[in-house]
Protein backbone atom coordinates (compact mmCIF):
# COMPACT_ATOMS: atom_id res chain seq x y z
CA UNK A 1 0.00 0.00 0.00
CA UNK A 2 1.51 3.62 -0.57
CA UNK A 3 0.13 6.99 0.52
CA UNK A 4 -2.62 7.31 -1.53
CA UNK A 5 -4.27 4.16 -0.84
CA UNK A 6 -3.84 4.61 2.70
CA UNK A 7 -5.68 8.01 2.06
CA UNK A 8 -8.40 6.46 0.38
CA UNK A 9 -9.10 3.63 2.58
CA UNK A 10 -9.28 6.41 5.36
CA UNK A 11 -11.43 8.37 4.06
CA UNK A 12 -13.80 5.60 2.56
CA UNK A 13 -13.50 2.80 5.31
CA UNK A 14 -11.62 4.90 8.66
CA UNK A 15 -9.07 2.29 8.09
CA UNK A 16 -5.39 3.10 8.96
CA UNK A 17 -3.82 -0.03 8.06
CA UNK A 18 -4.68 -3.76 7.10
CA UNK A 19 -7.00 -4.90 9.53
CA UNK A 20 -7.49 -7.92 11.53
CA UNK A 21 -10.65 -10.35 11.24
CA UNK A 22 -12.33 -10.85 8.17
CA UNK A 23 -11.89 -8.17 5.34
CA UNK A 24 -11.21 -7.68 1.69
CA UNK A 25 -8.90 -5.15 -0.07
CA UNK A 26 -9.65 -4.97 -3.84
CA UNK A 27 -7.38 -2.85 -5.77
CA UNK A 28 -7.65 -2.19 -9.48
CA UNK A 29 -9.52 -4.98 -10.18
CA UNK A 30 -7.27 -7.24 -8.02
CA UNK A 31 -6.77 -9.07 -4.43
CA UNK A 32 -4.58 -6.68 -2.53
CA UNK A 33 -5.42 -8.91 0.68
CA UNK A 34 -7.99 -10.71 2.50
CA UNK A 35 -8.62 -12.33 5.52
CA UNK A 36 -11.90 -14.33 7.12
CA UNK A 37 -12.53 -16.41 10.24
CA UNK A 38 -14.68 -19.47 10.71
CA UNK A 39 -17.37 -16.76 11.41
CA UNK A 40 -17.22 -14.91 8.63
CA UNK A 41 -15.99 -16.55 5.43
CA UNK A 42 -14.75 -15.09 2.27
CA UNK A 43 -14.74 -16.80 -0.99
CA UNK A 44 -13.86 -15.87 -4.70
CA UNK A 45 -16.45 -16.29 -6.94
CA UNK A 46 -14.73 -18.79 -9.77
CA UNK A 47 -17.67 -17.84 -12.65
CA UNK A 48 -17.71 -14.38 -12.57
CA UNK A 49 -15.18 -11.13 -10.58
CA UNK A 50 -16.82 -10.91 -7.02
CA UNK A 51 -16.84 -12.68 -3.54
CA UNK A 52 -19.12 -14.52 -1.72
CA UNK A 53 -19.36 -13.28 2.25
CA UNK A 54 -20.93 -15.80 4.57
CA UNK A 55 -21.46 -15.08 7.75
CA UNK A 56 -22.79 -18.03 9.91
CA UNK A 57 -26.15 -18.33 12.19
CA UNK A 58 -25.92 -16.59 15.24
CA UNK A 59 -22.57 -14.66 14.78
CA UNK A 60 -22.82 -10.98 16.76
CA UNK A 61 -21.02 -7.84 16.96
CA UNK A 62 -18.85 -8.50 14.48
CA UNK A 63 -17.74 -6.17 11.35
CA UNK A 64 -16.48 -7.12 7.81
CA UNK A 65 -14.43 -4.69 5.87
CA UNK A 66 -14.33 -4.87 1.96
CA UNK A 67 -13.51 -1.89 0.51
CA UNK A 68 -12.45 -1.23 -3.38
CA UNK A 69 -9.46 0.75 -4.39
CA UNK A 70 -8.85 2.65 -8.28
CA UNK A 71 -5.83 4.70 -8.65
CA UNK A 72 -5.39 4.07 -12.46
CA UNK A 73 -7.85 5.65 -15.56
CA UNK A 74 -8.48 4.00 -18.51
CA UNK A 75 -10.24 1.33 -16.33
CA UNK A 76 -13.88 -0.31 -15.33
CA UNK A 77 -14.20 -2.53 -12.55
CA UNK A 78 -17.71 -4.14 -12.18
CA UNK A 79 -17.80 -6.48 -9.30
CA UNK A 80 -20.38 -8.93 -7.42
CA UNK A 81 -20.35 -9.33 -4.37
CA UNK A 82 -22.95 -11.72 -2.53
CA UNK A 83 -23.63 -11.99 1.20
CA UNK A 84 -25.42 -14.58 3.04
CA UNK A 85 -26.57 -13.40 6.20
CA UNK A 86 -27.51 -15.95 8.47
CA UNK A 87 -30.13 -16.35 11.09
CA UNK A 88 -30.05 -14.09 13.75
CA UNK A 89 -26.53 -12.81 13.20
CA UNK A 90 -25.80 -9.09 13.89
CA UNK A 91 -22.96 -7.67 12.14
CA UNK A 92 -21.37 -4.39 10.75
CA UNK A 93 -20.33 -4.56 6.76
CA UNK A 94 -18.10 -1.32 5.63
CA UNK A 95 -17.63 -1.41 1.80
CA UNK A 96 -17.11 1.84 -0.15
CA UNK A 97 -14.58 2.61 -2.77
CA UNK A 98 -12.22 5.74 -3.36
CA UNK A 99 -11.37 6.28 -7.03
CA UNK A 100 -7.48 8.61 -7.40
CA UNK A 101 -7.59 9.43 -11.13
CA UNK A 102 -4.27 11.73 -12.32
CA UNK A 103 -5.53 10.92 -15.90
CA UNK A 104 -7.58 12.07 -18.63
CA UNK A 105 -8.94 8.32 -19.00
CA UNK A 106 -12.01 7.41 -17.03
CA UNK A 107 -11.84 5.32 -14.09
CA UNK A 108 -15.16 3.60 -13.04
CA UNK A 109 -16.39 1.14 -10.29
CA UNK A 110 -19.37 -1.15 -10.33
CA UNK A 111 -20.17 -2.77 -7.18
CA UNK A 112 -23.12 -5.04 -8.02
CA UNK A 113 -24.19 -6.17 -4.26
CA UNK A 114 -26.93 -8.25 -3.22
CA UNK A 115 -28.04 -9.33 0.09
CA UNK A 116 -29.75 -12.28 1.79
CA UNK A 117 -30.42 -11.30 4.97
CA UNK A 118 -31.85 -14.56 7.49
CA UNK A 119 -34.78 -14.13 9.61
CA UNK A 120 -33.93 -12.16 12.53
CA UNK A 121 -30.50 -11.22 11.70
CA UNK A 122 -29.41 -7.97 11.51
CA UNK A 123 -26.64 -6.38 8.92
CA UNK A 124 -25.32 -2.20 9.22
CA UNK A 125 -24.13 -2.15 5.97
CA UNK A 126 -22.08 1.59 5.28
CA UNK A 127 -21.01 2.37 1.87
CA UNK A 128 -19.04 5.19 1.28
CA UNK A 129 -17.62 6.62 -2.26
CA UNK A 130 -14.98 9.14 -3.08
CA UNK A 131 -13.18 10.40 -5.22
CA UNK A 132 -10.27 12.58 -6.33
CA UNK A 133 -7.12 13.19 -8.74
CA UNK A 134 -5.56 15.69 -11.27
CA UNK A 135 -6.60 14.15 -14.13
CA UNK A 136 -9.58 15.00 -16.21
CA UNK A 137 -10.42 11.62 -16.79
CA UNK A 138 -14.10 11.16 -15.48
CA UNK A 139 -14.27 8.91 -11.86
CA UNK A 140 -17.54 7.20 -11.90
CA UNK A 141 -19.29 4.72 -9.72
CA UNK A 142 -22.49 2.81 -10.90
CA UNK A 143 -23.75 0.93 -7.84
CA UNK A 144 -26.13 -1.76 -7.54
CA UNK A 145 -27.81 -3.06 -4.29
CA UNK A 146 -30.17 -5.82 -3.95
CA UNK A 147 -31.63 -6.39 -0.19
CA UNK A 148 -33.96 -9.48 0.62
CA UNK A 149 -34.92 -9.28 3.78
CA UNK A 150 -36.41 -12.48 5.57
CA UNK A 151 -39.01 -12.71 8.42
CA UNK A 152 -37.74 -10.75 11.33
CA UNK A 153 -34.77 -9.62 9.95
CA UNK A 154 -33.28 -5.69 9.58
CA UNK A 155 -31.23 -3.60 7.14
CA UNK A 156 -29.66 -0.42 7.77
CA UNK A 157 -28.28 1.04 5.03
CA UNK A 158 -25.92 4.26 5.14
CA UNK A 159 -24.69 5.05 2.50
CA UNK A 160 -22.58 7.97 1.19
CA UNK A 161 -21.10 10.06 -1.66
CA UNK A 162 -18.53 12.36 -0.22
CA UNK A 163 -17.31 14.46 -3.25
CA UNK A 164 -15.23 14.09 -6.35
CA UNK A 165 -17.29 11.49 -8.25
CA UNK A 166 -18.25 13.10 -12.04
CA UNK A 167 -21.05 10.42 -12.69
CA UNK A 168 -22.22 8.17 -9.98
CA UNK A 169 -26.10 6.14 -10.64
CA UNK A 170 -27.37 4.06 -8.07
CA UNK A 171 -29.65 1.29 -8.43
CA UNK A 172 -30.98 -0.02 -4.63
CA UNK A 173 -33.78 -2.49 -4.78
CA UNK A 174 -35.43 -4.19 -1.56
CA UNK A 175 -38.13 -7.03 -0.81
CA UNK A 176 -39.13 -7.09 2.48
CA UNK A 177 -40.49 -9.94 4.18
CA UNK A 178 -42.94 -10.26 7.60
CA UNK A 179 -42.61 -8.23 9.89
CA UNK A 180 -38.94 -7.25 8.25
CA UNK A 181 -37.69 -3.07 8.66
CA UNK A 182 -35.14 -1.16 6.26
CA UNK A 183 -33.82 1.57 7.67
CA UNK A 184 -31.88 3.85 4.73
CA UNK A 185 -30.18 7.33 5.61
CA UNK A 186 -28.52 8.38 2.19
CA UNK A 187 -25.98 11.39 1.75
CA UNK A 188 -25.02 12.80 -1.61
CA UNK A 189 -22.91 15.95 -2.02
CA UNK A 190 -22.06 17.17 -5.91
CA UNK A 191 -20.24 20.10 -7.28
CA UNK A 192 -19.09 21.59 -10.27
CA UNK A 193 -20.52 19.77 -13.41
CA UNK A 194 -20.99 16.14 -11.68
CA UNK A 195 -24.43 13.89 -11.94
CA UNK A 196 -25.68 11.42 -9.56
CA UNK A 197 -28.87 9.82 -10.07
CA UNK A 198 -30.26 7.40 -7.01
CA UNK A 199 -32.98 5.32 -7.68
CA UNK A 200 -34.93 3.34 -4.80
CA UNK A 201 -37.17 0.52 -6.02
CA UNK A 202 -38.98 -0.70 -1.92
CA UNK A 203 -41.17 -3.78 -1.94
CA UNK A 204 -43.18 -4.04 1.41
CA UNK A 205 -44.58 -7.12 0.99
CA UNK A 206 -44.93 -8.70 4.41
CA UNK A 207 -47.52 -8.24 6.78
CA UNK A 208 -45.79 -5.80 9.61
CA UNK A 209 -42.83 -4.79 7.29
CA UNK A 210 -41.50 -1.45 7.62
CA UNK A 211 -39.46 0.60 5.57
CA UNK A 212 -37.44 3.97 6.20
CA UNK A 213 -35.55 6.17 3.35
CA UNK A 214 -34.31 9.44 3.86
CA UNK A 215 -31.97 11.22 1.69
CA UNK A 216 -30.09 14.39 2.22
CA UNK A 217 -28.59 15.98 -0.55
CA UNK A 218 -26.34 19.05 -1.60
CA UNK A 219 -25.98 20.25 -4.76
CA UNK A 220 -23.27 23.02 -5.49
CA UNK A 221 -21.67 24.56 -8.97
CA UNK A 222 -23.65 23.52 -12.24
CA UNK A 223 -24.02 19.99 -10.67
CA UNK A 224 -27.29 17.88 -10.78
CA UNK A 225 -28.87 14.82 -8.83
CA UNK A 226 -31.67 13.21 -9.54
CA UNK A 227 -33.65 11.12 -6.74
CA UNK A 228 -36.35 8.57 -7.59
CA UNK A 229 -38.34 6.10 -5.50
CA UNK A 230 -40.90 3.82 -5.87
CA UNK A 231 -42.48 2.44 -2.65
CA UNK A 232 -44.91 -0.26 -3.13
CA UNK A 233 -46.92 -1.38 -0.54
CA UNK A 234 -48.06 -5.46 -1.09
CA UNK A 235 -49.30 -6.07 2.67
CA UNK A 236 -49.98 -4.29 6.20
CA UNK A 237 -47.15 -2.62 6.15
CA UNK A 238 -45.52 1.38 6.72
CA UNK A 239 -43.24 3.07 4.31
CA UNK A 240 -41.95 6.52 4.32
CA UNK A 241 -39.52 8.02 2.10
CA UNK A 242 -38.12 11.73 2.56
CA UNK A 243 -35.79 13.55 0.16
CA UNK A 244 -34.36 17.14 1.32
CA UNK A 245 -32.26 18.91 -0.77
CA UNK A 246 -30.07 21.97 -0.75
CA UNK A 247 -29.22 23.93 -3.79
CA UNK A 248 -26.59 25.94 -4.38
CA UNK A 249 -25.00 28.37 -7.32
CA UNK A 250 -26.52 27.09 -10.52
CA UNK A 251 -27.18 23.28 -9.59
CA UNK A 252 -30.20 21.48 -9.80
CA UNK A 253 -31.76 18.67 -7.85
CA UNK A 254 -35.29 16.82 -9.06
CA UNK A 255 -37.10 14.50 -6.87
CA UNK A 256 -39.08 11.94 -8.36
CA UNK A 257 -41.74 9.62 -5.65
CA UNK A 258 -43.92 7.44 -6.60
CA UNK A 259 -46.13 5.58 -3.94
CA UNK A 260 -47.98 2.42 -4.80
CA UNK A 261 -50.44 1.21 -2.17
CA UNK A 262 -51.23 -2.58 -3.42
CA UNK A 263 -52.48 -3.25 -0.40
CA UNK A 264 -55.47 -1.31 0.83
CA UNK A 265 -53.83 -1.88 4.42
CA UNK A 266 -50.30 -0.14 3.45
CA UNK A 267 -49.50 3.15 4.52
CA UNK A 268 -47.06 5.23 2.59
CA UNK A 269 -45.67 8.32 2.87
CA UNK A 270 -43.24 10.97 0.80
CA UNK A 271 -42.10 13.86 1.75
CA UNK A 272 -39.60 16.20 -0.16
CA UNK A 273 -38.08 19.83 0.36
CA UNK A 274 -36.12 21.08 -2.53
CA UNK A 275 -34.31 24.48 -2.14
CA UNK A 276 -31.91 26.86 -1.07
CA UNK A 277 -30.48 27.28 2.37
CA UNK A 278 -33.34 29.33 4.34
CA UNK A 279 -32.36 32.72 5.54
CA UNK A 280 -33.34 32.98 8.28
CA UNK A 281 -30.84 29.77 9.37
CA UNK A 282 -28.05 32.36 7.70
CA UNK A 283 -28.94 35.31 9.77
CA UNK A 284 -28.89 33.46 13.24
CA UNK A 285 -25.47 32.23 12.40
CA UNK A 286 -24.05 35.16 11.58
CA UNK A 287 -26.02 36.64 14.27
CA UNK A 288 -23.56 34.43 16.96
CA UNK A 289 -20.54 35.76 15.10
CA UNK A 290 -20.11 33.50 12.02
CA UNK A 291 -19.66 34.93 7.93
CA UNK A 292 -22.04 34.17 5.52
CA UNK A 293 -19.91 32.09 4.54
CA UNK A 294 -19.28 29.93 7.73
CA UNK A 295 -22.69 30.15 8.28
CA UNK A 296 -23.05 28.38 5.10
CA UNK A 297 -20.81 25.78 5.74
CA UNK A 298 -22.26 25.03 8.88
CA UNK A 299 -25.53 24.13 7.51
CA UNK A 300 -24.54 22.22 4.97
CA UNK A 301 -22.38 19.93 7.26
CA UNK A 302 -25.11 20.05 10.01
CA UNK A 303 -27.50 18.60 7.06
CA UNK A 304 -25.37 16.34 5.79
CA UNK A 305 -24.14 14.73 9.57
CA UNK B 1 -24.26 52.07 26.23
CA UNK B 2 -26.16 51.97 23.06
CA UNK B 3 -27.55 55.19 21.15
CA UNK B 4 -30.03 56.20 18.70
CA UNK B 5 -29.28 59.30 17.35
CA UNK B 6 -32.78 60.62 15.15
CA UNK B 7 -32.83 57.09 13.48
CA UNK B 8 -35.85 56.37 11.43
CA UNK B 9 -36.76 53.49 9.33
CA UNK B 10 -39.27 53.79 6.27
CA UNK B 11 -40.55 50.72 3.75
CA UNK B 12 -42.13 51.63 0.55
CA UNK B 13 -45.71 50.68 0.24
CA UNK B 14 -46.31 47.48 -2.39
CA UNK B 15 -49.95 48.81 -2.83
CA UNK B 16 -49.68 52.79 -3.71
CA UNK B 17 -45.95 53.02 -3.91
CA UNK B 18 -45.79 55.70 -0.83
CA UNK B 19 -43.37 56.19 1.72
CA UNK B 20 -44.49 54.63 5.00
CA UNK B 21 -42.66 55.39 8.05
CA UNK B 22 -42.28 52.79 10.47
CA UNK B 23 -39.98 54.17 13.03
CA UNK B 24 -39.53 57.85 12.78
CA UNK B 25 -37.09 60.52 14.12
CA UNK B 26 -36.29 57.77 17.29
CA UNK B 27 -33.49 59.33 20.06
CA UNK B 28 -32.90 56.23 22.62
CA UNK B 29 -30.60 55.29 25.03
CA UNK B 30 -30.11 52.32 26.77
CA UNK B 31 -27.53 52.69 29.60
CA UNK B 32 -25.22 49.73 30.91
CA UNK B 33 -26.06 48.02 33.01
CA UNK B 34 -29.66 48.27 32.88
CA UNK B 35 -32.96 46.15 31.48
CA UNK B 36 -35.14 48.07 29.47
CA UNK B 37 -38.36 46.36 28.22
CA UNK B 38 -40.18 48.14 25.09
CA UNK B 39 -43.99 47.84 24.77
CA UNK B 40 -46.71 48.60 22.71
CA UNK B 41 -49.21 47.87 20.58
CA UNK B 42 -48.40 45.10 17.38
CA UNK B 43 -47.35 47.06 14.69
CA UNK B 44 -45.44 50.02 16.26
CA UNK B 45 -42.04 49.08 15.55
CA UNK B 46 -40.87 47.01 17.95
CA UNK B 47 -39.12 44.19 16.37
CA UNK B 48 -37.74 46.83 14.04
CA UNK B 49 -36.08 48.49 16.36
CA UNK B 50 -34.64 45.23 17.81
CA UNK B 51 -33.26 44.50 13.86
CA UNK B 52 -31.80 47.85 12.91
CA UNK B 53 -29.82 47.49 16.69
CA UNK B 54 -28.54 43.49 15.64
CA UNK B 55 -27.74 44.94 11.70
CA UNK B 56 -30.24 43.34 9.95
CA UNK B 57 -31.85 46.33 8.97
CA UNK B 58 -30.56 49.41 8.03
CA UNK B 59 -31.86 52.74 9.00
CA UNK B 60 -33.27 55.49 6.18
CA UNK B 61 -31.59 58.14 8.31
CA UNK B 62 -30.21 58.60 11.70
CA UNK B 63 -27.02 57.14 13.79
CA UNK B 64 -26.97 53.69 16.00
CA UNK B 65 -23.80 54.36 18.68
CA UNK B 66 -22.14 51.50 20.79
CA UNK B 67 -20.00 52.83 23.31
CA UNK B 68 -19.39 56.14 21.28
CA UNK B 69 -18.78 54.26 18.15
CA UNK B 70 -20.87 54.36 15.39
CA UNK B 71 -22.08 51.14 14.20
CA UNK B 72 -24.69 52.36 12.12
CA UNK B 73 -23.45 50.46 8.54
CA UNK B 74 -21.99 47.41 10.60
CA UNK B 75 -23.50 43.87 9.14
CA UNK B 76 -25.35 41.21 11.98
CA UNK B 77 -21.70 39.34 12.11
CA UNK B 78 -19.74 42.27 13.14
CA UNK B 79 -22.29 43.59 15.50
CA UNK B 80 -22.52 40.06 17.18
CA UNK B 81 -18.53 40.29 17.07
CA UNK B 82 -18.47 43.46 18.98
CA UNK B 83 -21.41 41.94 21.81
CA UNK B 84 -24.37 42.24 20.65
CA UNK B 85 -26.71 38.98 21.23
CA UNK B 86 -30.27 38.60 20.00
CA UNK B 87 -32.66 35.89 20.91
CA UNK B 88 -35.30 35.88 17.88
CA UNK B 89 -39.14 35.99 18.62
CA UNK B 90 -39.21 32.92 16.33
CA UNK B 91 -36.45 30.43 16.88
CA UNK B 92 -35.13 28.75 13.68
CA UNK B 93 -34.98 24.89 13.29
CA UNK B 94 -31.79 23.12 11.21
CA UNK B 95 -32.10 20.13 9.53
CA UNK B 96 -29.20 17.80 11.72
CA UNK B 97 -27.61 20.41 13.53
CA UNK B 98 -27.86 19.20 17.39
CA UNK B 99 -28.32 21.24 20.33
CA UNK B 100 -24.42 20.81 21.15
CA UNK B 101 -23.24 22.27 18.05
CA UNK B 102 -25.30 25.33 17.92
CA UNK B 103 -24.27 25.95 21.58
CA UNK B 104 -20.46 25.30 20.31
CA UNK B 105 -21.10 27.77 17.63
CA UNK B 106 -22.80 30.27 19.58
CA UNK B 107 -20.10 29.92 22.52
CA UNK B 108 -17.00 30.11 19.46
CA UNK B 109 -13.34 28.62 20.26
CA UNK B 110 -13.31 25.65 22.11
CA UNK B 111 -16.44 24.20 23.09
CA UNK B 112 -17.06 23.99 26.84
CA UNK B 113 -19.39 21.21 27.94
CA UNK B 114 -19.59 22.43 31.49
CA UNK B 115 -20.68 26.10 30.10
CA UNK B 116 -23.37 24.55 27.56
CA UNK B 117 -24.92 22.75 30.58
CA UNK B 118 -25.26 25.30 32.96
CA UNK B 119 -26.59 27.72 29.88
CA UNK B 120 -29.22 24.93 29.11
CA UNK B 121 -29.90 25.00 32.87
CA UNK B 122 -30.61 28.18 33.07
CA UNK B 123 -33.33 27.88 30.66
CA UNK B 124 -34.43 25.40 32.71
CA UNK B 125 -33.36 22.40 30.54
CA UNK B 126 -31.80 19.43 31.29
CA UNK B 127 -28.32 19.35 29.57
CA UNK B 128 -28.41 15.70 29.38
CA UNK B 129 -31.88 14.89 27.54
CA UNK B 130 -31.01 17.71 25.17
CA UNK B 131 -27.48 18.42 24.15
CA UNK B 132 -27.50 15.48 21.41
CA UNK B 133 -31.23 16.71 20.20
CA UNK B 134 -31.38 18.27 16.77
CA UNK B 135 -32.85 21.24 16.32
CA UNK B 136 -35.22 20.26 14.04
CA UNK B 137 -39.11 19.91 13.79
CA UNK B 138 -38.88 17.56 17.03
CA UNK B 139 -38.46 19.76 19.19
CA UNK B 140 -41.53 21.85 20.26
CA UNK B 141 -42.23 25.63 19.89
CA UNK B 142 -41.46 26.15 24.46
CA UNK B 143 -37.99 23.89 23.99
CA UNK B 144 -36.46 26.03 20.77
CA UNK B 145 -37.53 29.10 22.64
CA UNK B 146 -35.38 27.89 25.94
CA UNK B 147 -32.83 26.57 23.13
CA UNK B 148 -32.60 30.07 21.35
CA UNK B 149 -32.16 31.94 25.05
CA UNK B 150 -29.71 29.17 26.16
CA UNK B 151 -27.38 29.96 22.87
CA UNK B 152 -27.80 33.82 23.60
CA UNK B 153 -26.42 33.40 27.28
CA UNK B 154 -23.61 30.88 25.54
CA UNK B 155 -22.58 33.29 23.26
CA UNK B 156 -22.56 36.06 25.61
CA UNK B 157 -21.86 40.26 24.96
CA UNK B 158 -22.61 43.28 25.98
CA UNK B 159 -26.12 44.03 23.99
CA UNK B 160 -28.60 41.49 24.44
CA UNK B 161 -31.83 41.92 22.39
CA UNK B 162 -34.35 39.61 23.15
CA UNK B 163 -37.32 40.06 21.43
CA UNK B 164 -40.37 38.78 22.97
CA UNK B 165 -38.55 36.21 25.24
CA UNK B 166 -41.82 34.99 27.10
CA UNK B 167 -43.25 33.77 23.30
CA UNK B 168 -44.14 29.93 23.47
CA UNK B 169 -42.80 29.48 27.31
CA UNK B 170 -45.52 28.20 29.35
CA UNK B 171 -46.27 30.35 32.88
CA UNK B 172 -44.32 28.16 34.95
CA UNK B 173 -41.22 29.23 33.52
CA UNK B 174 -41.29 33.10 34.11
CA UNK B 175 -39.27 32.13 36.99
CA UNK B 176 -36.36 31.21 34.99
CA UNK B 177 -36.91 33.91 32.39
CA UNK B 178 -36.67 36.62 35.37
CA UNK B 179 -33.57 34.64 36.51
CA UNK B 180 -31.58 35.01 33.23
CA UNK B 181 -32.66 38.40 33.17
CA UNK B 182 -31.03 38.79 36.59
CA UNK B 183 -28.20 36.77 35.20
CA UNK B 184 -27.56 39.63 32.47
CA UNK B 185 -27.91 42.64 35.04
CA UNK B 186 -23.96 43.59 34.48
CA UNK B 187 -25.12 43.91 30.71
CA UNK B 188 -27.56 46.87 28.21
CA UNK B 189 -30.53 44.12 27.84
CA UNK B 190 -32.86 45.26 25.66
CA UNK B 191 -35.97 42.98 25.72
CA UNK B 192 -39.56 43.85 24.03
CA UNK B 193 -42.35 42.64 25.49
CA UNK B 194 -46.23 42.87 26.41
CA UNK B 195 -45.83 40.62 29.81
CA UNK B 196 -47.00 42.37 32.52
CA UNK B 197 -44.46 40.52 34.81
CA UNK B 198 -41.38 41.29 32.37
CA UNK B 199 -42.25 44.70 32.79
CA UNK B 200 -41.71 44.05 36.42
CA UNK B 201 -38.10 43.12 35.71
CA UNK B 202 -37.40 46.49 33.87
CA UNK B 203 -35.06 49.24 34.88
CA UNK B 204 -36.64 51.46 32.23
CA UNK B 205 -39.62 51.37 30.34
CA UNK B 206 -40.21 52.46 26.43
CA UNK B 207 -44.04 52.50 25.39
CA UNK B 208 -43.99 52.50 21.47
CA UNK B 209 -47.23 53.69 19.86
CA UNK B 210 -47.32 54.23 16.16
CA UNK B 211 -44.07 54.60 14.72
CA UNK B 212 -42.48 56.47 17.78
CA UNK B 213 -41.48 56.42 21.07
CA UNK B 214 -44.80 58.00 22.97
CA UNK B 215 -43.38 57.60 26.72
CA UNK B 216 -39.88 56.62 28.51
CA UNK B 217 -39.12 56.43 31.63
CA UNK B 218 -38.23 54.77 35.14
CA UNK B 219 -40.55 51.34 35.44
CA UNK B 220 -42.75 52.72 38.34
CA UNK B 221 -43.53 55.88 36.40
CA UNK B 222 -44.25 54.09 33.55
CA UNK B 223 -46.72 51.73 35.38
CA UNK B 224 -48.70 54.44 36.40
CA UNK B 225 -49.31 55.83 32.72
CA UNK B 226 -49.53 52.22 30.97
CA UNK B 227 -52.47 51.91 34.33
CA UNK B 228 -54.21 55.00 32.43
CA UNK B 229 -54.11 53.73 28.51
CA UNK B 230 -54.35 50.00 29.34
CA UNK B 231 -54.90 49.68 25.16
CA UNK B 232 -51.43 50.25 24.69
CA UNK B 233 -49.90 47.37 26.19
CA UNK B 234 -51.51 43.61 26.80
CA UNK B 235 -54.57 42.79 28.69
CA UNK B 236 -52.42 41.91 31.80
CA UNK B 237 -51.38 45.64 32.27
CA UNK B 238 -54.96 45.90 33.35
CA UNK B 239 -53.40 44.18 36.74
CA UNK B 240 -51.01 46.59 37.45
Amino acid sequence: MDNTDRELLETIADLHEIPEGSFNIRKNGTLLARGCDKDIEIVSKTDKDGIDIIVRPGVKNRSVHIPVLLTVGNFQDTVYNDFYIGEGADVTIIAGCGIHNDTCDSAEHDGIHTFYVGKNAKVRYVERHYANGSGSGKRVFDPVTKIYLKEKSCFILESTQLGGVTYSDRKTVASLGKEARLFVKEKIMTDGQERAVTDFKVTLRGRGSRADIVSRSVARGNSLQHFRSDLIGKNECFGHVECDGIVLDGARIISTPKIDAVSTEASLVHEAAVGKIAGEQLIKLMSLGLTEQEAENAVIQGFLS
Amino acid sequence: MVELKKVSYAVKDEASGKKQDILKDLDLCFGDASVTVITGPNGSGKSTLIKLLMGLERPTSGRILFNGEDVTGLSVTERAQKGFTIAFQQPVRFKGITVKKLLGLAGGAQPDIGQMCNCLSAVGLCARDYIDRQVDGTLSGGELKRIELAMALAKGGEVFLLDEPEAGIDLWSFEDLVRIFNRLRDKTVIIVSHQHRILETADKIVLFENDRVVSAGKKEEMFAKLSQRPALCSMQIKEV
